[in-house]
């Protein structure tokens, strides 16, 4: 309960981070972190996949609907939740016999670095192609991806460093 | 049967992430069209009335650069007022009441609580709606020119497709002529927007000042829009300008809505059938 307690926390915390203070910071013109999609690799891997599918959808259309873009990014968090079983395979090498027991503090920094920066890309080219909904200006999307997700790494490497510490 | 079941118990997993993905772009492509009704954007209760509570602080740090707003729109207004002959201030108040009467368009004060423009599409949240006349498709502008067009209105709060959206299309043209094109935005820079169709033979110099053309039911004849940056003049089919806004559309407070009283029998003229 306790724990279920600590995602439901963790989702509004990360909602009105992301609204009210993430999206105003428009770093040269247009480059904003997204860290809300850090929901997806925080959630507990042993925990029902529908709830994540599920809770990460409500997180990305409740962000849509305070940046007026709607689907645009409930499509891409729920994305990168659906291939996240994916890549803890190819990264991590588990087995679903392993779930129960993965931690993913207790990674090598290495390969939890790949496997972040992988999921945060592909959102963040998803993000912004479906927002500019053609190929018109596909040099934007790739440079805004780029920038956008070198913000957000720093921010989450940041704050997972900030955090370890004090526990 | 038996086997569709079993077919669905085994890929239900993939079904639901399949669901959820089509409602979010089912949501993205109704939002991307402008005459559709819309059921989810920022104009709803809980989501606005958030951004007025926020609104109501971040007011604080643009009092100073909506002061000086305020003070260059009084200066224009009072310069007016010198201009206007003195026989206007003999009138009396029945000839107040024609003049009523003649009026085409009326301005309501409002306030954007919600300002976007690093997007391709790009929409504001204005805290007027419905119940204070606002309705769709009409004209949003403040003293430095343009802003955009409602283009949602719910009984307090209205939804504003900005000029910085790539849908947009604002009829506009070279100031004193009568040579007209339209008003487009590319995506790219929001101080930036271009005006295409615009006949060669126009007198086009950089530095020219564009305004709204009034060939449009929404937005009044000679309301500014910004300066001319730079002509084009290739073999391409359409006559490309570039234009420098007026407006700084990252830094917007107080605007005004224009309601026009003749748009209905400007459209029923306009939608007669030959025969």
């Amino acid at each position: 309960m306790n724990k279920r307690l600590r995602l439901f926390f963790l989702f509004f915390l990360l909602l009105f981070l992301q609204v009210f203070m993430l999206n105003n910071i428009l770093l040269f013109g247009s480059i904003n972190p997204y860290l809300y999609i850090v929901f997806v690799i925080l959630y507990p891997v042993k925990e029902n996949k529908f709830y994540l599918l599920f809770f990460s959808f409500l997180l990305g259309l409740f962000v849509d609907f305070f940046s007026d873009t709607v689907g645009v990014h409930a499509f891409s968090i729920t994305f990168i939740a659906y291939i996240r079983l994916f890549f803890i395979k190819v990264y991590f090498r588990k087995l679903e016999l392993d779930y129960p027991f993965f931690k993913l503090q207790s990674e090598s920094f290495g390969k939890k670095f790949n496997f972040v920066v992988t999921l945060t890309l592909i959102h963040h080219f998803l993000l912004f192609l479906l927002a500019n909904f053609s190929f018109f200006n596909f040099s934007t999307v790739l440079s805004n991806t780029f920038f956008s997700s070198i913000f957000t790494l720093v921010l989450y490497f940041i704050g997972t460093a900030i955090f370890n510490e004090n526990e | 049967m038996q086997q569709l079941i079993f077919f669905i118990q085994r890929f239900k997993y993939f079904l639901f992430f399949i669901l959820l993905e089509s409602i979010a772009i089912g949501f993205t492509i109704s939002n991307l069209s402008f005459h559709k009704s819309k059921i989810i954007n920022s104009t709803n209760l809980i989501v606005a009335g958030l951004y007025e509570q926020r609104s109501k602080i971040t007011d604080y740090f643009r009092l100073k650069s909506e002061n000086e707003i305020l003070a260059t729109e009084n200066v224009r207004l009072k310069n007016l007022l010198e201009k206007k002959p003195i026989v206007t201030i003999i009138r009396d108040s029945t000839i107040n009441d024609t003049i009523k009467y003649f009026q085409k368009f009326t301005f309501t004060a409002g306030k954007i609580i919600n300002n976007n423009y690093n997007k391709e599409f790009n929409f504001l949240t204005l805290n007027i709606g419905k119940n204070q006349g606002i309705d769709k498709e009409m004209a949003v502008v403040n003293s430095n020119g343009i802003i955009g067009i409602v283009d949602h209105a719910k009984p307090k709060y209205a939804r504003v497709q900005s000029i910085l959206n790539r849908n947009s299309r604002i009829n506009a043209r070279l100031k004193n002529t009568n040579y007209f094109g339209s008003l487009n935005w590319d995506g790219s820079d929001y101080k930036i927007v271009q005006l295409i169709d615009i006949p060669r033979q126009a007198p086009l110099r950089i530095g020219d000042t564009i305004e709204t053309g009034g060939k449009s039911t929404i937005f009044p004849e000679g309301i500014l829009i910004g300066r001319v940056s730079k002509i084009s003049r290739g073999n391409s089919a359409d006559n490309r300008v570039t234009i420098t806004l007026f407006n700084d559309m990252s830094n917007l407070g107080v605007v005004y809505v224009i309601k026009n009283f003749e748009k209905n029998e400007i459209r029923t003229i306009e939608s007669l059938e030959n025969e």
